[in-house]
C-alpha cells in the first residue's frame, strides 16, 4: 500500500512551522499567491529535505524566484525550459544514480522535486511528463495549478475551467469564457499505473504534507496536483486566497483523493472524505464562483443561470465519478 | 608514447559507440533516429550487457534527450546524447540553453538532410541550423576520425576554460553506415586516462564559499541553475559564453597533438586538415567525407601537373578563420563546397564565412566561387568531382568566367 494511511508523520502546524524554510523571502510572486506556500509546505515535508535537488518549469515560480543575481531557492535548483522540466529531472535522478554507481556520490540518493506550472504540465509539458513517469524515474513532481498561463497573462490553458474568463478567452457577447471542461490530469497520469498520484490543497496542509510524505516513501514517481489560487488571474482580493482555496475542495471542484499505484485503489481523503460520508456537506459551486472576477460574466450584468447551473451539473457529475472510482457507489 | 590499439571493422555509427564505451559516460539519453540509430543499439548492448555503468535513459523525444543532458551535466555527470535531422531540429531550443550554462554535453550528428520532404541521407543542413546555439562543432571526414574526435569531444568541452557542449559531425550513411578498420585502445584505461576517470566539475566561489559549479546537494551554498536574467544581466552571460568560444581554437589543437601522443593520429592542426595546399594555385575547401573523394581526384591531377589542394574544415565552430586567412592567402581560385541548403543566401554557410574571412586581407585570392553540392544524399562522385576541378583550371586560366554559387549533381 501506498498513500497517506500509511505515513507514521502527523505534525502539528507548529512543527512544521518551525521546520526550516528552503524557500527564502524576497522572491516576487504576487501577494497572496498560493505557489509559495506550496512549495514551503513540499520541502517542509519531505523526510531528508537536506538532499534535495529542485527542478522547476517555466513559469510565474522560477520567474519571480530567481531574478539573477538573487534566488530564493536555499536548496539545488535548476530550470531549463517551459515543456521540460519531467526530461531535466530524468537526467539529475540519472546523473546520481550513475554518480553512485561510480562511487563519486555517497549515500542516498538526492530527492528530486519539480515544480510545474498547468500551462507546463497539462499542455506543453504533457509528453516529457508521460515519458518520465513510464520509464519510472524516482521524482516527486508537484503540479501547482492556477488554472492558465498566469506568467504571459492570463491565456487559456486546458486546465482552465468551463467558463473562466482568460485573455484568450475573453466573456464575450457570444461565447461566455472558456466552453470547455478542465482536462482531468489527475487521471490522466494515475492511467500510467506505477505512479502515487494525488491532489492536494494548501488550505488542507495535514492532508497536503502527509501525501508528500506518501510520495517520497513510494520507490517509484509521484504526481502531486495541487490547486493554486491566484488572486490577479482569478481576480479576487488577495486576503480571498485560503477561503477560495477551501472552497475549491468543499465544492467537490478540487476534491481530494489518491491512487495507490500498489493496489490501484483511489482513496479520497481528508475533507473530501468527509463529504463523501456527508453529502449535505458539500458547498454549491456558487460560493465559488461568486468570489472571483474571472466568473462575474455568470452574475453580472444578469445572472446566467443556465451556465451557473452547467458547471453545477458537471462538478456532480465529476464527484459521482470519482465516488464510484474510490468504491462509494 | 602511442598505446596498443586494435583494428576492428566499425562503421562510424558504431566508432561512436565504442569511443563512449571506453569513455563511459554517466548519462547517455537519446532517441532513435535513422542515420544515428546505430550508435545508440550498440550502445545500448554495452549497458544490457554490463560492459559499462553508463545509466542509459531511452526517452520518448530528443527534446528529452537534450533537457536531460542539461539535468545530467548540471548534477555533475558526464553525459552524451546522439541524433540527426529533425531529431537534431527539434533540439534547437534546449542547445542555446545547454551552452548558456556552460553545460559540456557531447553531441554525435550523422548528418542527414532535414524535411521537408522527408530524407534519410546525408548532407549539412541539420548541423548548420545549429551554428550559433553556443556549441563547437566538429565535422569528422570517417568511421576512424569519428572514434578519435568522440573521444577528443569529451576532453575539449570539459576543459574548465570552456565548459561549453561540442557536436561531432560524421555524413549520414557515408560515414555512420559505412565500414572501414578502425583502430580502437585495447584498453580502455588509456581512453579513460586522457579524458579523466569522471568528469572534473569545476569549482567556483559563491557568497565567499567554495562550491562545486553543479546541483550537488552538499553543496555549503546551493547553486541556482537557469536563472532569469533581464537586460541587466543577459548580455554579460551571453559575451561570457563568447569569451570561452574563443579559447576553444587552441584547446582543440592541444587535444588534437595529445592524442597523437597515445594514438599516432592526428588531424591537421585539430582546425583545418589541409592537402596539398601550400603551393597550390586552386584550393577546394570542403567538410565532412566529400574531402577524401576531393583529395583522390585531386591526386590524379596533381599528376598531371594541376597544382591543386584540399583544404578540409574540421572545425565549423568556432569558425577558424585565421587558419583560413593563413592558407589561402594569394591563391588564384578558392572553391568553397557547401553540402548545405542555402536558401535566400548568397552562397552556403562555409563559403559566406570563408569569405568574410579572406575579405581582411590584402592579398586576398582572385576568385572565390561556391558550390553546393549533395543534399539530400545526392551522390558526388569522382566524375563530378573533375567536372568541377576542370571548370576551376578553366576559371584560373581566365577562359571562364567567376561565378558566385553553382549547383552541381543537380537537375537544373
Amino acid at each position: 500500500m501506498v498513500g497517506v494511511n500509511e505515513v507514521k508523520w502527523t505534525p502539528t502546524l507548529i512543527e512544521l512551522a518551525r521546520k526550516p524554510d528552503y524557500f527564502l523571502p524576497g522572491h516576487r510572486m504576487c501577494a497572496g499567491c498560493a505557489a509559495p506556500v506550496i512549495v514551503k509546505l513540499t520541502l517542509k515535508a519531505l523526510p531528508d529535505p537536506d538532499n534535495v535537488v529542485v527542478v522547476n518549469a517555466t513559469g510565474c515560480l522560477e520567474v519571480a524566484s530567481t531574478i539573477y543575481p538573487y534566488t530564493s531557492w536555499k536548496r539545488p535548483w535548476i530550470h531549463n525550459a517551459f515543456e521540460n522540466a519531467a526530461a531535466t529531472a530524468s537526467g539529475v535522478e540519472a546523473a546520481f544514480k550513475a554518480l553512485k554507481a561510480k562511487g563519486v556520490w555517497k549515500g542516498d540518493l538526492p530527492t528530486v522535486v519539480v515544480f510545474g506550472g498547468d500551462g507546463g504540465t497539462y499542455d506543453i509539458g504533457l509528453q516529457s511528463l508521460s515519458g518520465a513517469l513510464e520509464r519510472g524515474h524516482k521524482l516527486i513532481y508537484v503540479l501547482y495549478d492556477n488554472e492558465a498561463y498566469m506568467n504571459t497573462g492570463i491565456q487559456r490553458c486546458s486546465s482552465t475551467p468551463q467558463y473562466a474568463a482568460t485573455t484568450t478567452t475573453p466573456a464575450g457577447r457570444v461565447i461566455p469564457g472558456k466552453p470547455e471542461w478542465k482536462k482531468p490530469i489527475g487521471f490522466i497520469v494515475a492511467a500510467h499505473h506505477n505512479v502515487y498520484v494525488a491532489t492536494v490543497n494548501p488550505y488542507f496542509w495535514a492532508d497536503f504534507v502527509k501525501k508528500i510524505r506518501a510520495a517520497a516513501e513510494y520507490e517509484g514517481p509521484a504526481f502531486i496536483h495541487a490547486i493554486s489560487v491566484c488572486p490577479r488571474g482569478w481576480r479576487h482580493e488577495s486576503k480571498l486566497t485560503m477561503t477560495i482555496s477551501r472552497l475549491a475542495t468543499e465544492t467537490c471542484l478540487h476534491p481530494l483523493w489518491e491512487f495507490d499505484p500498489e493496489t490501484r485503489e483511489y482513496r479520497i481523503t481528508d475533507r473530501s472524505l468527509y463529504i463523501a460520508k456527508h453529502p449535505d456537506k458539500k458547498v454549491p459551486v456558487e460560493e465559488y464562483l461568486k468570489l472571483q472576477g474571472r466568473f462575474r460574466h455568470l452574475f453580472k450584468p444578469v445572472r446566467r443561470d443556465h451556465l451557473i447551473k452547467e458547471i453545477q451539473e458537471k462538478v456532480d457529475k465529476e464527484w459521482e465519478y470519482l465516488l464510484r472510482l474510490a468504491g462509494f457507489k | 608514447m602511442v598505446a596498443e590499439q586494435v583494428e576492428m571493422l566499425l562503421n562510424g555509427d558504431f566508432a561512436v559507440a565504442w569511443a563512449w564505451k571506453h569513455v563511459e559516460p554517466d548519462v547517455v539519453a537519446a532517441f532513435p533516429i535513422t542515420p544515428q540509430t546505430l550508435i545508440v543499439e550498440k550502445f545500448s548492448e554495452f549497458v544490457a550487457n554490463g560492459e559499462v555503468r553508463t545509466q542509459f535513459v531511452s526517452v520518448e523525444s530528443e527534446h528529452s534527450a537534450i533537457s536531460a543532458m542539461v539535468g545530467a551535466a548540471a548534477a555533475g555527470a558526464r553525459a552524451a546524447t546522439a541524433t540527426a535531422a529533425n531529431g537534431l531540429q527539434l533540439m534547437h531550443e534546449i542547445l542555446y540553453i545547454v551552452s548558456s550554462m556552460r553545460l559540456p554535453v557531447m553531441l554525435g550528428v550523422a548528418n542527414r538532410a532535414v524535411s521537408g520532404p522527408i530524407n534519410i541521407h546525408c548532407d549539412h543542413t541539420d548541423a548548420m541550423g545549429q551554428r550559433d546555439a553556443g556549441w563547437i562543432m566538429i565535422f569528422t571526414e570517417d568511421a576512424q576520425e569519428a572514434y578519435d574526435t568522440t573521444i577528443q569531444a569529451f576532453k575539449i568541452a570539459e576543459n574548465p576554460e570552456i565548459l561549453l557542449p561540442i557536436m561531432v559531425n560524421l555524413d549520414g550513411f557515408l560515414i555512420s553506415h559505412t565500414a572501414m578498420n578502425v583502430k580502437v585502445f585495447k584498453d580502455p584505461k588509456v581512453v579513460k586516462d586522457f579524458v579523466g576517470e569522471t568528469r572534473p566539475v569545476p569549482k567556483i566561489k559563491l557568497m565567499g564559499e567554495e562550491v562545486e559549479l553543479s546541483l550537488n546537494p552538499r553543496n555549503p551554498i546551493p547553486v541556482t541553475f537557469g536563472p532569469f536574467a533581464y537586460y541587466d544581466y543577459y548580455f554579460e552571460f551571453k559575451r561570457q559564453q563568447i569569451e570561452a568560444m574563443k579559447k576553444v581554437p587552441d584547446v582543440v589543437e592541444r587535444v588534437n597533438d595529445e592524442y597523437y601522443e597515445i594514438s599516432g593520429r592526428k588531424y591537421g592542426n585539430g582546425r583545418v586538415v589541409p592537402w596539398n595546399v601550400d603551393d597550390a594555385d586552386i584550393v577546394a575547401v570542403v567538410m565532412g567525407s566529400a574531402a577524401g573523394t576531393m583529395r583522390y581526384v585531386a591526386r590524379k591531377y596533381r599528376e598531371r601537373g594541376v597544382k591543386i589542394g584540399i583544404l578540409r574544415v574540421r572545425m565549423f565552430r568556432p569558425f577558424p578563420w585565421r587558419d583560413l586567412q593563413e592558407l589561402l592567402r594569394g591563391k588564384e581560385v578558392v572553391a568553397v563546397f557547401d553540402r548545405t541548403q542555402d536558401q535566400g543566401v548568397m552562397g552556403g554557410p562555409l563559403f559566406l564565412e570563408t569569405l568574410a574571412a579572406l575579405h581582411y586581407l590584402d592579398d586576398r585570392p582572385r576568385n572565390v566561387v561556391n558550390y553546393v553540392f549533395g543534399l539530400g544524399g545526392r551522390d558526388f562522385p569522382p566524375e563530378l568531382v573533375e567536372k568541377v576541378f576542370d571548370e576551376l583550371i578553366r576559371i584560373k586560366d581566365g577562359k571562364e568566367k567567376p561565378f558566385v554559387k553553382k549547383y552541381v549533381g543537380v537537375r537544373e
